[in-house]
């Protein structure tokens, strides 16, 4: 497609929910990149302005849209601010996958979604790959964090200190599970997701372990597929349907309480997304999605909300100093705050201290990081002061994209703090 | 269009990053809160000093330039909406330095950029009190509250905006720098021009420094719910309460249309079949506080108040303010666009006014939610609606007019605190005179002779 109209109808189709928007303005309070940048342009407010005059045939360059409009975290914190109820996040990812119909993957997001992210076999090869010749292009940064850095200057990397590839992914451990409920007499579908599975199979063991340690039968059916939220966020739908539809295959075998994760992100995709984003020429597949969804919880709600563990109340250890870090994903998505932090405190050892701001967001906004590393970086140092201010050894986050980004502002400083998963805090404990 | 030297121009000043020339950018400062048409600024400039802001101001005026200042754009009444002749639009907020919070002599210099809710957060921790509270406090500048002359909730004890300035320090279009008023409690030196900046809504001056008076925070408060089933005796009470010498701090009011929305959309377990409520809090010194509750209850409960629930602690209280708060989110969830009006009048008037908005809502077929400060006799009317659907918003456009008429003969104005902008210049010179427009033209005429501030607001054009 290239024609401008056909852009236009397209989004004169979202034209009631940009409507709702009264410009009051409310979200320049919220937003982390408007907090950086000062830019309306930048402002859910003002992203909202420019669809709709680009609907309207008020304005007409494209690409000036698509780059302010992709200068987004989706943290949603904006949405969950708006006094008139704004469905920012709907808009917006309405809004890439029209213009991105309009102008076409880029070469690179073809190879990366079409041509390895619905394959997750092909994903896993390549990522096994990854792990074994890494060593030839980076170097471990720090012990504390398990960080690494590039060996060579790459400008791509930016700097960057990311964990490496995990050598050995989950899926190599655990291809699959099928245990029976035991005696907390509930069974549930486990989804790792990719972060888990690749860089951070750690995390993945220690929900295993908790669930096991609970009583709580496990269904971790093989070849899981992305969530999808990175081929959503870049407009491709096409790819987000694919993936939708193996994992609804992987899944829709199984029978199961709840479907956990440890991931912020692909809760809240799982969650909010699937049924949304389905696509509609299916009605069963949207049914099957919204099933699936109603189904999904965050392995932190699990734990305390289901399952009702919780910690000693008056009981606060003082061997270790945890701070939580509160992933957009889990907080702007669902309000949940409390749920990590109590997790966390299971483990006897651990004394909560609470940073500043604590619930902004890290910065990393998935892809947002690759795009735009110096606004991402900005937000990541300021997270990182609020950590290291707070005199915590670990900090202890529900999502393996905070615990990414984290991990490489703290890399960067020098800093002796450890990045966790709450669950893992309280697998340690377990012994 | 501006010629490409020009923008060099404005570059070379603010530096190349704070120039946004690009079509996208330039739209996202075609349009502020009011429910206007946008209009499309030639070029946005980013001023980071004071110093620049100046230079940018001559630039203008030397080119001819028409330039309308913006904080964070949530102005009710197109006062930010720039001029459609090669508009620049001036943006204030990387002026966002709190300069001095002086504790002995009670008062604070700022730029104008600062964001209100930031300011009074600052205050606060230093033990001093800033009441103005706009509704937009979290992102709101001081530079628009003096604009605009903001008021909010606390109006009825502690005033509005104007009350809290000490002194404005401004750039005319030549570049030159205009100091006025001061640090002291006493000031009589010169006109007093930081008076006739307030309000002025960037029409006489461009703004760089701001002082404004602090005050001892209340020791304490007591916030309080009440129902009736009946408008006037809701009014009768504010009345009373008044005519009794007691001043509460806040004294709102929510109509059935209101409390039924709030309570669909935040289930906060307010009474639904109450025709209204009042919503009051008292403040000051702890006894003063307790004697004053009281009274305020027997008052409201002779004028006819079918329940008083006074919150106890503060969990209580926020609910009571809660209830207020999403009453404009409540509303707006209705329908696409919400149009919320202003019109105040006399708080003696404040029943007739509410009954005849209920009429225009009947009588042009529209919804209607009627909120607002009843100690300041300041409705707001909001009217939800779609400003897509060309029929409705006709109808829309009537009712305003006639909600303004109404208002003018009931002895009041046309706002009280959202300003006149773009939307309401048409009104002015019914509500004050031919002679008052005229006076105020050969005032701006004087002090901006290319006419380049601001623009058409306030007293429309020539």
């Amino acid at each position: 497609m290239a024609d401008l109209r056909d852009l236009q109808r397209l989004l004169l189709d979202i034209d009631d929910q940009l409507a709702a928007c009264m410009r009051c303005g409310m979200c320049q309070a919220v937003c982390p990149i408007y907090a950086e940048t000062g830019r309306e342009p930048l402002v859910a407010r003002g992203k909202i302005a420019l669809l709709e005059h680009l609907g309207h045939d008020l304005l007409r360059d494209v690409e000036g849209v698509k780059d302010r409009l992709e200068t987004c975290l989706l943290c949603g914190a904006c949405a969950a601010n708006c006094p008139s109820g704004v469905k920012v996040l709907d808009i917006f990812i309405k809004a890439r996958a029209a213009i991105n119909t309009f102008k076409g993957l880029s070469p690179i997001q073809k190879l990366i979604f079409r041509g390895m992210l619905v394959h997750p076999d092909r994903f896993n090869a390549l990522a096994s790959l990854g792990a074994r010749f890494q060593d030839l292009f980076v170097k471990p940064a720090s012990g504390v964090l398990g960080s690494s850095c590039s060996r060579i200057s790459l400008e791509a990397l930016g700097g960057r200190h990311f964990p490496a590839l995990a050598k050995r992914p989950l899926h190599a451990d655990v291809p699959r599970l099928d245990t029976p409920a035991g005696a907390a007499g509930l069974r549930v579908a486990f989804f790792p997701g990719c972060l888990v599975d690749k860089l951070f199979p750690r995390v993945g063991h220690a929900v295993i372990k908790v669930l096991r340690h609970h009583g709580v039968g496990v269904f971790l059916p093989d070849h899981q597929a992305c969530c999808g939220i990175p081929a959503l966020s870049s407009g491709d739908l096409k790819s987000f349907n694919d993936l939708l539809d193996q994992n609804l295959a992987r899944f829709g075998r199984g029978e199961f309480d709840y479907l956990v994760t440890p991931c912020a992100t692909c809760t809240a995709t799982i969650k909010k997304f699937w049924p949304v984003f389905a696509d509609s020429a299916d009605a069963g597949r949207r049914a099957a999605a919204a099933e699936i969804a109603a189904k999904t919880l965050d392995i932190n709600v699990f734990l305390t909300d289901i399952l009702n563990v919780r910690p000693q109340e008056g009981l606060s250890g003082e061997r270790r100093k945890v701070t939580v870090h509160d992933p957009c994903h889990l907080k702007r998505s669902f309000g949940i705050a409390a749920q990590p932090r109590r997790v966390a405190r299971l483990n006897p050892e651990v004394q909560l201290v609470e940073m500043t701001d604590a619930d902004v967001c890290c910065g990393c906004g998935g892809s947002f990081t690759l795009l735009h590393y110096d606004i991402a970086a900005k937000l990541g140092r300021h997270k990182r002061d609020h950590i290291v201010a707070t005199g915590a050894d670990t900090v202890a986050t529900g999502c393996p994209a905070c615990m990414l980004q984290i991990t490489d502002m703290l890399s960067r400083s020098g800093d002796r703090v450890a990045v966790r998963h709450p669950v893992e805090i309280y697998a340690e404990a377990l012994g | 269009m501006l010629k490409p030297a020009l923008i060099e121009e404005f570059r070379k000043i603010a530096g190349a990053s704070n120039v946004m020339d690009s079509e996208a950018d330039r739209h996202c400062y075609a349009y502020d809160a009011a429910v206007l048409q946008p209009v499309v600024p030639a070029l946005v400039v980013r001023p980071e000093t004071t110093e620049v802001l100046g230079r940018v101001a001559r630039l203008c005026g030397d080119n001819g330039l028409p330039l309308t200042v913006r904080g964070s754009g949530t102005n009710l009444s197109g006062g930010t909406i720039p001029d459609p002749r090669d508009g620049i639009v001036v943006l204030t907020n990387a002026l966002n330095r709190i300069i001095e919070i002086n504790e002995a002599d009670m008062y604070a210099v700022v730029e104008p950029g600062v964001v209100t809710a930031r300011f009074a957060a600052e205050v606060e921790r230093r033990g001093l009190f800033y009441p103005p509270d706009p509704a937009s406090l979290s992102v709101s500048t001081l530079g628009g509250n003096v604009a605009e002359n903001a008021g909010g909730l606390r109006g009825l004890k502690y005033g509005v905006t104007k009350n809290y300035v000490m002194g404005v320090n401004f750039f005319d279009t030549t570049g030159e720098k205009i100091v006025s008023g001061g640090r002291t409690v006493k000031c009589v030196t010169g006109l007093n021009l930081s008076a006739l900046m307030v309000g002025s809504e960037g029409t006489l001056g461009v703004f760089s420094e701001i002082i404004l008076k602090l005050v001892p925070p209340p020791a304490a408060n007591q916030a309080m719910m009440v129902l009736f089933d009946d408008t006037a005796k809701a009014s009768r009470a504010v009345a009373d309460i008044i005519a009794n010498r007691i001043v509460p701090c806040t004294l709102e009011f929510l109509d059935n249309f209101t409390i039924r929305t709030v309570e669909d959309y935040a289930k906060a377990g307010l009474p639904v079949d109450a025709r209204a409520l009042l919503l009051i809090e008292v403040d000051g010194h702890p006894a003063q506080v307790a004697d004053e509750a009281v009274q305020v209850e027997t008052i409201c409960k002779k004028s006819g108040a079918t329940g008083v629930k006074l919150a106890r602690g503060v969990e209580e209280r926020d609910k009571v303010w809660a209830a207020r708060r999403a009453a404009l989110s409540a509303l707006a969830r209705l329908r696409p666009t919400t149009v919320l009006e202003d019109a105040t009048v006399p708080r003696s008037r404040f029943p007739a006014m509410i009954r005849a908005v209920e009429d225009i809502a009947a009588k042009y077929d529209l919804l209607i939610g009627s909120f607002g400060h009843a100690g300041d006799g300041n409705l707001h009317p909001t009217i939800l609606t779609d400003r897509r659907d060309e029929k409705e918003y006709a109808r829309v456009e009537a009712a305003v007019d006639e909600i303004f008429e109404v208002a003018l003969s009931l002895g009041g104005t046309l706002s009280g605190e959202h300003g006149i902008g773009l939307a309401k210049s048409k009104w002015m010179e019914k509500e004050t005179s031919r002679g008052t427009i005229l006076y105020s033209r050969r005032l701006k005429k004087a002090l901006d002779p290319k006419n380049i501030l601001n623009p058409g607001k306030i007293i429309g054009r020539e």
